[in-house]
């Protein structure tokens, strides 16, 4: 738990504080992240935590100690602490960059080297190939997981982040940020996280810190930041397109149709074609016996076809997990001129089915159980 | 012809001077280092001193070797040292202090900033981000400037022969007065493949010090 009671920072040549009696909580386990515009002062902010800058007045608890009673350097070996990739040691090897605070703590090196083996497999690098790797050698991706795995070598239970994902390209930087939160599921950090996007923020953040001219703004969680907005000025910063923001927050899980209606991949084509046009569907999702998305047809394709579906299945490949988030759901959907996008789980097999009018019910907050042609047509789904 | 000649009937002589050469830009070249580098890095610290530094090795570099070592001769002859080995080392310690200093200042302060923030926010003391991620970055800079000191210092060591410090000098100053081209190439052509391999040798033990994560 990290606690912050009228953080006040003024520099010696600023007339302004750069950070103005900051009062905050961060629980246990929880990403706080502190966004603002540029020079509001999240960076100082967060930089007194681990006193690389100084407090001028008001005080800083870390699991109930006032970090001003600790020696600085031991305060910094006791936090993670995490930067744009370009933060890791380029003359080091991957495995050194890693073992860097556990050699300051003086451990011995056969449990360094396991710890480091660990960490890899955690961020998901093999070790056998990354371990002797130099950062030169890594993509910005692989660069920016050893810079995470970096800060968790020693275990600690707190961990500072300044724009962590900052220098990866955007396609990169969501399956990056999916993965870490994955991974902070498993390891319940204590993070206090700098950004200065808003997607980020909304999506990474247990709780947002908005800051402004070094005065906290609005202090609430992602959902309540973009319903609640308590002033203009957050109105402004979280923009015009909040409700589409809400996508980021939504999972796939919570918006789609289950049990969609399907058939199956060795049903007589006929037979179908008539079920399709009594029930006013265009297009259907085919699956096989254990219901492994195999794809879908269009009544076009196959109502004067006396074979089966299987010979006139089109592919669908780019399909939804039921944890992604509606946008990522949303950005694939609008790929299809069928207005749909299909959630498989890790295996292929259907789960479930959105479509805009799902989707605009979810960000409409009137989502409604039943609702769509998509909706349960038998038990189980199947059309025959 | 009569280069080679010279070099067959006084290979001896040769080998010599190369010897006694190499060991006067040998001992110059290990004190410039212990003394080059730890005012490096001291300045890093300091921008007036740094400007002061900078501009004595400038100036020092400018002055022609045969007057130092003229100025030398009284200077050191207050300690009974006016003229051999000591001037002539001392003279190249003068010399490679510029090359030296100046590249082991601009390396390390041209490491990334953002890789000391990384290092301080890890918990390392300072001593400990200069030793284990300044000057580790800052080696192949500074290696450069040794490098060139050393190649330096084997050409103006050839001068210090005027004043009695011996080495390959001795051949070219000898060869001069008795108009023999033989002996003046042999001492030329000597020093010159003396700093080729220096320079070569220098590169070698450059690439087995700098980290693999740094090359190019």
């Amino acid at each position: 738990m990290i606690r912050l009671e009228k953080v006040t920072k003024i520099y010696p040549s600023g007339s302004a504080p750069a950070v103005n009696g900051v009062d905050m909580e961060v629980p246990q386990g929880e990403i706080c992240v502190v966004i603002g515009p540029s020079g509001c002062g999240k960076t100082t902010l967060m930089r007194m935590i681990n006193r690389l800058i100084s407090i001028t007045t008001g005080s800083i608890f870390i699991e109930g100690n006032n970090i001003l009673g600790m020696d600085p350097i031991e305060l910094r070996r006791s936090i993670g602490y995490a930067i744009q990739q370009i933060g890791l040691f380029p003359h080091m090897t991957v495995h050194d960059n890693i073992a860097t605070v556990p050699r300051l703590l003086k451990w011995e090196s056969q449990r360094i080297r396991r710890r480091v083996d660990d960490l890899l497999e955690l961020v998901q690098l093999d070790p056998a190939i990354f371990r002797n790797r130099y950062p030169r050698e890594l993509s910005g991706g692989q660069a920016q997981r050893v810079g995470v795995a970096r800060a968790m070598a020693v275990d600690p239970p707190v961990m500072l982040m300044d724009e962590p994902f900052g220098a990866i390209d955007p396609i990169n930087r969501e399956g990056l940020q999916d993965e870490f939160l994955k991974i902070q599921s498993q390891v319940r950090k204590t993070i206090v996280f700098v950004t200065h996007d808003i997607h980020e923020a909304i999506k990474m953040g247990d709780r947002i810190a908005l800051l402004d001219a070094g005065s906290l703004v609005q202090y609430a969680t992602p959902e309540e930041l973009l319903t609640a907005p308590k002033n203009q000025f957050v109105k402004d910063f979280v923009g015009a397109d909040r409700a589409l923001k809400r996508l980021d927050l939504l999972k796939v899980q919570d918006a789609m149709l289950v049990n969609p209606v399907h058939c199956n991949n060795t049903d007589p084509a006929s037979e179908v074609a008539g079920r399709m046009q009594e029930k006013g569907l265009n297009y259907l999702l085919v699956c096989d016996a254990d219901d492994h998305l195999k794809g879908y047809v269009t009544l076009r394709d196959i109502f004067d076809h006396t074979g089966k579906i299987s010979d006139r299945v089109k592919p669908m490949t780019l399909t939804v997990r039921p944890n992604q988030n509606l946008k990522d759901a949303l950005s694939k959907m609008l790929t299809y001129d069928i207005g749909i996008v299909v959630a498989v789980d890790d295996a292929g097999r259907l789960k479930g089915v959105l479509n805009t009018m799902t989707l605009a019910s979810v960000i409409g907050q009137t989502y409604d159980e039943q609702g769509g042609r998509w909706g349960k047509v038998s038990a189980g789904g199947k059309i025959l | 012809m009569e280069t080679w000649q010279f070099f067959l009937g006084n290979w001896q002589q040769t080998l010599d001077l190369s010897w006694q050469h190499a060991w006067v830009v040998a001992v110059a070249v290990v004190i410039a280092i212990c003394t080059g580098v730890p005012i490096g890095i001291w300045i890093t610290f300091n921008q007036k001193a740094a400007d002061m530094v900078l501009y004595v090795a400038g100036i020092i570099m400018t002055i022609p070797s045969i007057a130092l070592f003229g100025v030398m001769i009284p200077l050191l002859s207050l300690f009974g040292h006016g003229i051999g080995t000591v001037p002539a080392i001392l003279a190249l310690v003068l010399y490679s202090q510029l090359p030296i200093i100046r590249n082991t200042y601009t390396a390390i302060r041209n490491v990334d900033p953002n890789i000391i923030d990384a290092g301080t926010g890890m918990g390392m003391t300072r001593w400990q981000v200069l030793a284990k991620v300044q000057l580790p970055m800052a080696l192949s800079v500074i290696f450069a400037g040794v490098r060139v000191a050393v190649v330096m210092s084997i050409g103006i060591g050839a001068i210090a022969a005027y004043i009695g410090a011996g080495g390959l000098g001795h051949f070219i100053f000898m060869g001069i007065n008795q108009s023999y081209d033989g002996m003046i190439n042999c001492g030329a052509f000597a020093v010159a493949v003396m700093a080729i391999c220096a320079d070569y040798l220098f590169g070698f033990i450059e690439n087995r010090l700098v980290s693999k994560g740094l090359r190019p």
